[in-house]
């Protein structure tokens, strides 16, 4: 099954017309979710024609159809990875057995609140970026704000078949629940915080699409580990999704550097008041914008110590980053991992058990996976011959959640008293000003292969496009 | 004994490792691992990959569609490509041959900025269309892969050249039980040979194309079979056991295959019942001509087809042509059959491009129609002199070549299968 049919009201590829009383289900839910897309997507865009990549299969010949479409109309549907009828349990007390095709009793809670939790950001970040194309640099940059955004919202239907098919009358309320909190909102916020924080401009969202939708890729690695199958599958036809999204904030970052480091060298300056005189965003504000969104996402992989990250791993819910490429026993229960804490004003390693720490394994592959990122902006620096480097601050740095939260640590990872953070603390996150100077560059530019001055043009297209190609008809 | 096949430009797939981002997109979709990474970059191995194009739409930016010119004998290994920073310029290749002008093609089309153009090594050639045949049937494609291979049970295996001649060819026919494997004339499926090679990795499957039609080898059956000629001779003719060949022809009736596939979609026939093929292909190159023959003949049988089929068929002797025996036996009405024979002891030496334009008459008066589709399977040193060939027969009918060449390409008329 993997050709999905398009003749319906909601494409799928789950043969949905097989369960009418789910396809009555969910095509009550859809005007809904309809609703909430005009209400709540792009600002002011519903009417343009837009360059979109959709899926006409799972297969990867069939899984990027580009043409220009009304974001209203675009084919959200349900897809499912193929299915592997000989898929064991491969981690956890139930490894070697089959996977599940239904949702267990004993674990229906569980998975239930780790599918809404997820299926929650969906939707979160679509509000979060509801007026960012109102200030796009370009076309360009405009189509991938809404490719993001349409597939975010497909990712939310993903969700909410699960919680449709799987979890009964509990699942459905679930579903409209989604719907009803807000991005941000002071009565019904989103459930993680990340997602309640604003997008205010361009170099938030690439910041954003860099870390936190990266976030998203290791929860969804995590996910498609699941000895729950219908989960597993979803998740995995998502993360071919998401790697869209980070390649939008990576590429993004890059070009904002790539042009910094033009004027740099050709006003012979790293004068971050002769940088923005120039219309440009000087390294430093890219660094406080970096370490702002670092220390958010980290945040979201939870407490570094957890039960229920454990009661996941071991009933077979969530596994790690790529379980299967591991060699150790898939149980956990005798390993340990080191967690940080702190002890008499310093920082110190300790020795936990593995599975209360599978939240900090995760947030280390996060790490690395980033780090390796950041490396690869450098090597823009390096090749302008320009001698500043961005880093990755401390894992302590500006934490909310875990045994580090509150704690004044700097991005060196110094324990600090709070009158010495706050004598540096402008120096390491965003000010008032260094945001209200990214918003003052943010003008809308829409002709085809123009860009704003402060960012460089991509190196090639979207589908093999030229640049000046019309990646949105306004109409 | 194969001749060593020359030095040609051939067009390397390769990563881009400053666009790439590392996603693992392209590995996680490659059918047959021919991706892999380490800290550094993503990159593809050339000694696996076939080019099937699988893991170009998924790429969300990009990196993945690189087609470098090199020759054939420097193509950039995975070390090399370990550490990259950014892509090596690519040299300036005249498509001079280093070695045999025949190795070579130079086409001098218009290629437009399509990057699977005039590639060497690619499942189209610079020749030959990315498309299908408007009216070919849709295929399924990696349906199984290496994460998920389906066994297939071997119901027969028989050699069909002569015992006594050097070419050790084998038809093996696998059945899929109940395990879904809907195929297409022309696609091509992968085994995986059983143990590891000297360095521990489990050995990576190779490709066949497949020899029977649709609906089955026996019809209405779920199997299929495959033409594997037993290597045992590398390019260079020094001796060597191709791992994968001796495995397939030793196997024995009620052995098991792990398979996966089927792979391929555009070098697929017409669904017209009018339309003609023109087939031109060397030793096991001749898997997909059986198939789209075969399929052919038994749509005439329900009235189903009209169509012309014209043969050009290559090998040394006759005694080395597999099928030669069923083949000789098709109505003369029902196919036009073209042996070339390089080593025959009572003929001048003659390849198939020779028999091209012997049959310049009939061959152009096909081309005049738009039903007419062209596939070339067998070794790439084959593509170039084929390609002159058609040049000189569309030209002596007073046609312009370049024309004509790029409408079989828009329409899918022009396959190349060739390795």
């Amino acid at each position: 099954m993997s050709g999905i049919n398009y003749s319906e009201k909601i494409p799928n590829n789950v043969n949905l017309s097989g369960d009418r009383a789910l396809q009555r289900a969910l095509e009550h839910w859809q005007p809904n979710y309809l609703q909430w897309w005009q209400e709540m997507g792009p600002e002011g865009a519903q009417n343009f024609d837009v360059y979109l990549r959709t899926a006409v299969s799972v297969q990867p010949d069939g899984w990027a159809n580009f043409d220009h479409v009304k974001m209203p109309d675009y084919r959200w549907g349900i897809f499912l990875a193929p299915q592997d009828g000989n898929r064991k349990a491969h981690f956890g007390e139930h490894i070697g057995r089959d996977v599940w095709q239904e949702a267990p009793g004993e674990h229906r809670a569980n998975l239930r609140r780790i599918i809404v939790t997820q299926g929650d950001t969906e939707p979160a970040s679509v509000e979060q970026q509801r007026h960012l194309g109102l200030t796009a640099p370009s076309q360009y940059d405009l189509r991938n704000l809404f490719q993001v955004n349409v597939e975010e919202g497909r990712h939310l239907w993903a969700m909410v078949y699960l919680l449709h098919r799987y979890f009964g009358r509990d699942g459905r309320e679930e579903a409209d629940a989604l719907l009803q909190r807000n991005s941000g909102d002071q009565d019904s916020p989103r459930i993680l915080g990340a997602f309640n924080e604003k997008t205010p401009d361009w170099l938030a969202f690439y910041m954003f699409t860099y870390f936190t939708d990266r976030d998203g890729k290791f929860q969804l690695c995590a996910l498609a580990e699941s000895s729950f199958d219908p989960l597993a599958r979803t998740t995995k036809f998502m993360l071919t999704e998401e790697a869209h999204h980070m390649f939008v904030g990576e590429s993004g970052v890059s070009r904002v550097l790539q042009r910094t480091c033009e004027v740099m060298n050709q006003l012979k300056t790293d004068d971050p008041a002769a940088l923005r005189a120039a219309g440009v965003i000087d390294l430093p504000t890219v660094q406080r914008y970096l370490n702002f969104h670092y220390s958010v996402t980290i945040d979201l992989f939870g407490a570094d110590q957890s039960s229920n990250a454990a009661i996941f791993y071991s009933s077979g819910l969530k596994g790690r980053y790529e379980e299967s490429k591991r060699t150790d026993d898939h149980q956990l229960k005798n390993d340990t991992y080191r967690v940080l804490e702190v002890a008499n004003g310093q920082l110190r390693e300790i020795e936990v058990p593995m599975l209360n720490a599978l939240n900090e394994v995760l947030r280390d592959d996060f790490i690395r996976d980033s780090m390796a990122g950041i490396g690869r902006w450098n090597k823009v620096m390096e090749k302008n011959g320009i001698a500043f480097r961005l880093r990755v601050p401390h894992k302590a740095f500006n934490r909310k959640i875990g045994t580090l939260a509150g704690i004044r640590v700097s991005p060196e990872g110094e324990v600090l008293s709070d009158e010495q953070w706050k004598n540096h603390e402008n120096s390491w996150l965003p000010t008032a000003e260094d945001r209200a100077f990214v918003a003052s560059l943010m003008g809308r530019v829409v002709e085809p292969g123009k860009f704003a001055n402060w960012i460089a043009p991509p190196v090639i297209g979207v589908n093999r496009q030229p640049i000046n190609f019309e990646y949105v008809r306004f109409n | 004994m194969t001749a060593p096949i020359p030095t040609h430009v051939i067009k390397q797939h390769l990563i881009d490792p400053e666009i790439c981002i590392r996603c693992n997109t392209c590995e996680e979709t490659c059918p047959i691992d021919a991706i892999t990474h380490d800290s550094n970059n993503y990159v593809v191995n050339p000694e696996i990959c076939n080019s099937c194009m699988a893991c170009v739409p998924p790429c969300p930016t990009g990196a993945i569609d690189n087609w470098l010119k090199v020759l054939s004998d420097q193509a950039y290994g995975m070390d090399a490509q370990f550490g990259w920073n950014e892509l090596p310029a690519e040299q300036a290749l005249d498509e001079t041959p280093a070695v045999a002008p025949a190795a070579v093609i130079t086409v001098s089309i218009d290629s437009g900025d399509d990057p699977a153009n005039d590639l060497q090594g690619m499942p189209s050639t610079s020749a030959g269309a990315s498309i299908p045949p408007w009216s070919a049937a849709h295929p399924y494609v990696n349906l199984y892969t290496h994460k998920n291979p389906v066994m297939a049970t071997v119901v027969g295996n028989y050699r069909v050249t002569d015992e006594d001649t050097e070419s050790d060819i084998h038809h093996i026919v696998l059945d899929f039980g109940d395990a879904p494997f809907p195929v297409l004339e022309g696609q091509s499926i992968a085994v995986f040979p059983p143990g590891a090679d000297s360095a521990g990795r489990a050995y990576h499957a190779r490709q066949y194309s497949i020899a029977s039609p649709r609906d089955g080898e026996r019809p209405r059956y779920n199997n299929l079979s495959l033409t594997v000629k037993r290597v045992t001779a590398g390019y260079d003719g020094k001796p060597i056991l191709g791992v994968c060949s001796n495995y397939l022809c030793d196997l024995k009736k009620n052995d098991t295959v792990q398979v996966i596939g089927p792979f391929g979609n555009t070098f697929l026939m017409p669904n017209q019942e009018d339309s003609n093929l023109i087939m031109i292909c060397t030793g096991t190159g001749s898997a997909p001509m059986r198939a789209m023959t075969e399929r052919c003949r038994r749509l005439v049988k329900d009235k189903g087809f009209s169509g012309k089929l014209m043969l050009f068929f290559g090998a040394r002797t006759q005694r080395e042509l597999p099928y030669f025996g069923p083949l000789m036996n098709l109505p003369k009405d029902f196919i036009d059959i073209n042996l070339a024979l390089s080593r025959s002891t009572d003929q001048p030496k003659r390849y198939v491009q020779d028999l091209i334009r012997e049959r310049a008459g009939e061959v152009a008066a096909l081309l005049e129609s738009d039903k007419t589709c062209i596939y070339v399977c067998g070794l790439k040193g084959m593509e170039a002199g084929v390609i002159d060939a058609l040049q000189d027969v569309v030209s002596g009918a007073g046609r312009h070549w370049l024309d004509v060449h790029s409408q079989l390409k828009s329409q899918g008329r022009l396959h190349f299968e060739t390795y």
